[in-house]
């Protein structure tokens, strides 16, 4: 028991170290930036907030690599597995496969990979299939009479449309 | 009574087909649980860029109006609250639906908002120009140390952690600087060519609130979805007028709370709703019915986050300073159109001022209306499964990040920034203290630049920001929020580890309503 507790803990401590030390080395560059760069007179503001930040970035550091740090739960291994193919899908859409593929084609597979993903119901079954092809089709003509007939919105066409 | 002149604006057809149907969606996607309000706003901005200003504000303005009242839907009917503001809704009013007093929860909740909300509506009527007029004493260093004191105010109050509600206004603040400085034209931290305009609030906005959103309907993995409303039967609407005449302190109760939480920057919706409740319970005779089906509970909670919407503006139209994160959304739908709010508004753009707070007059009438209406369907939306409504949440943000500026760097930055967002909230940063950093950073480096100016000619930087009795006042403001911040989160450790400790000597499992078995934040 005293072991899983002490494991928690240091998954706890970890998962708040890392984050600290990211943001404390971003707002060292920040302060380092602000205060080197030139027109010095366009980094007045700048060199007064990344002052306050690298202060607060240190203090948060020290708190989460002492184990002070408590506020937040972190992520467990079972929540990245859940999350992890549908965030895959999102970094595809939008860094590739809008641009590449055009934002219908693309934003439809990506609709249909994740409803599919999570959806509970059989992957086997062609009915499920059916329903799940029509409500995405469904949805992207209402974003298609939403952007493209009612705003104008010019959306890059890439291969496809 | 200068708003009366504008009621015309309100009804002309455009504005009244924008005010209702703003009304209507709001409703509904209000009452769908993972949609919070400033998610709906934020993602309806991009659908007011072909609008005029006056009209994108009414459509904004609906929906932030009728997302609140519409949570209470969800709230009854699934024991699901729609947004945070109806957590206190929840505890009385599914009870009543339990019992088969659904529509009669329904129709007082319904009320009980327009009430209150038509209350709030009118303390803005009555309090902006005052408050404006006030504002024009407000010199640069005071707008500054005004947009410092947002930041502090909603790091302080919206963050369970004190250092990270602050550093979380400062990373906001950082992001507002980054692109071209307007005054010398110099470049700051590009760090990528989609940096180069900057970082677009619209864009920012719909990344923060979006994305996380999705990722959580995500994490709760591939679960069928077994929610299922309880079913209301047709009740006479004269019978819940009487119960709400019944209820008459439960409704003063939540109003006046409301309204004055609503003027206090960051407080928010929910805390209304259950100070509201606590309230209430507290001045009954029949406290014990209280979680039980009492109807004063859901009409103390749902006039209270209803009245706080319209005092969460005075701030916001006066001095800049968004009451709430919707707020801070709004101000965004503000800023798009070219209007600056603050002192100069209602002498600049008293048409588009006015018709907007007229319109929110008239949008209180039409959500009681129209809410009662539609609930039966807002509980068949909020039934959607969660894998349709996080993809569709995913395709809305791509294309209205797009849609901003027509730009493939914005739905970059946007994709960036929820990612991060997502990550930072789970090691307790809070999105508010950031968008409100993004937000107002505009704000206070103008001022400070222009308070530099000023105080280059006269006595010198010190004596010009941190002398002088309205200076003094802010400053003091400013700090007081940071201490109290600091204490309160002492305080809430402290009582962490004590409950841990009896937890370790086996006190018992504490159930957190807030945190699932996975460790997600609800």
């Amino acid at each position: 028991m005293n072991d899983i507790a002490s494991n928690k803990a240091t998954v706890n401590r970890l998962q708040h170290v890392l984050p600290a030390t990211l943001v404390l080395l971003l707002a060292i560059t920040v302060t380092w930036l602000s205060y080197t760069r030139e027109p010095s007179d366009a980094f007045l503001f700048p060199r007064l907030i990344s002052s306050v930040m690298v202060f607060l970035a240190m203090w948060n550091f020290l708190r989460a690599f002492l184990g002070l740090a408590k506020v937040g739960d972190g992520l467990s291994a079972q929540t990245v597995v859940r999350i992890a193919p549908g965030v895959i899908v999102m970094l595809v859409l939008v860094y590739f496969a809008a641009k590449a593929l055009g934002f219908y084609v693309a934003s439809f597979l990506a609709f249909l990979c994740v409803f599919s993903l999570y959806d509970p119901a059989s992957h086997t079954a062609i009915s499920s299939w059916v329903k799940r092809l029509l409500i995405t089709a469904a949805f992207m003509a209402v974003i298609y009479a939403l952007f493209t007939l009612l705003l104008k919105v010019q959306t890059p066409r890439g291969l496809y449309f | 009574m200068e708003f009366l002149q504008y009621f015309g604006g309100v009804f002309e057809p455009t504005s009244f087909l924008l005010l209702l149907g703003g009304t209507m969606g709001g409703l509904i996607l209000g009452a769908t649980p993972g949609l919070s309000p400033t998610m709906a706003v934020a993602l309806l901005i991009p659908f007011t860029f072909q609008l005029e200003a006056t009209q994108g504000l009414i459509l904004l303005g609906a929906a932030y109006t009728s997302t609140v009242a519409g949570g209470a839907v969800s709230a009854i009917l699934l024991k699901i609250p729609g947004a945070p503001a109806n957590i206190a809704t929840a505890l009385d009013g599914h009870e009543m639906a339990r019992q088969g007093r659904g529509t009669e929860a329904l129709h007082v909740s319904f009320l009980a908002s327009g009430v209150g909300g038509i209350i709030g509506v009118l303390l803005l009527i009555f309090l902006t120009p005052v408050l404006a007029r006030w504002a024009l004493a407000f010199g640069p260093s005071h707008l500054f140390w005004m947009a410092i004191l947002g930041v502090t105010i909603i790091g302080s109050l919206d963050s369970r952690s004190f250092v990270k509600g602050l550093l979380s206004g400062c990373l906001g603040l950082w992001l507002s600087m980054i692109g071209y400085d307007d005054i010398q034209g110099a470049q700051r931290f590009i760090f990528h060519d989609s940096l180069t305009g900057g970082v677009n609030i619209i864009t920012a906005l719909i990344g923060i609130f979006a994305i996380p959103q999705v990722i959580e309907m995500l994490a709760k993995g591939r679960v069928k979805h077994k929610i299922v409303a309880v079913s209301v039967a047709k009740q006479s609407l004269l019978s819940s007028l009487k119960l709400l005449s019944k209820n008459v302190k439960a409704l003063s109760i939540g109003t006046v709370t409301g309204s004055v939480i609503g003027l206090i920057p960051g407080v928010g919706g929910q805390i209304a709703g259950l100070l509201a409740y606590d309230q209430t319970r507290k001045f009954s005779k029949d406290r014990d019915t209280f979680g039980k089906g009492n109807p004063a509970g859901v009409i103390a909670a749902e006039s209270a986050n209803n009245a706080m919407v319209g005092p969460s503006l005075v701030p916001l139209l006066t001095l800049s300073i968004p009451g709430s994160p919707t707020a801070a959304v709004l101000l965004g739908g503000l800023l798009i159109h070219g209007i600056f709010p603050g002192s100069d508004l209602f002498d600049n753009y008293p048409e588009v001022a006015w018709t907007f707070i007229n319109s929110m007059l008239i949008g209180q009438v039409l959500m009681v209306i129209f809410g009662i209406w539609v609930a039966s369907y807002a509980a068949r939306v909020s039934q959607i499964p969660p894998p349709i409504m996080a993809a569709a949440v995913l395709v809305l943000a791509l294309f209205g990040s797009y849609s901003v500026q027509q730009s493939m760097g914005d739905v970059y930055i946007m994709l960036a920034l929820g990612l991060s967002m997502f990550l930072l909230e789970k090691v307790g940063f809070s999105a508010a203290p950031l968008v409100l950093g993004l937000i107002l950073g505009p704000i206070a480096e103008a001022n400070f630049i222009q308070g530099s100016m000023i105080a280059n000619a006269m006595d010198g930087p010190a004596q010009y920001f941190l002398m002088g009795p309205l200076n003094i006042v802010l400053i003091a403001l400013v700090l007081s929020s940071i201490a109290w911040s600091f204490f309160s989160s002492r305080r809430e450790a402290e009582k962490n580890a004590l409950l841990s400790d009896t937890v370790a000597k086996g006190g018992g499992a504490i159930n957190d309503p807030f945190h699932d078995d996975t460790g997600a934040q609800s």
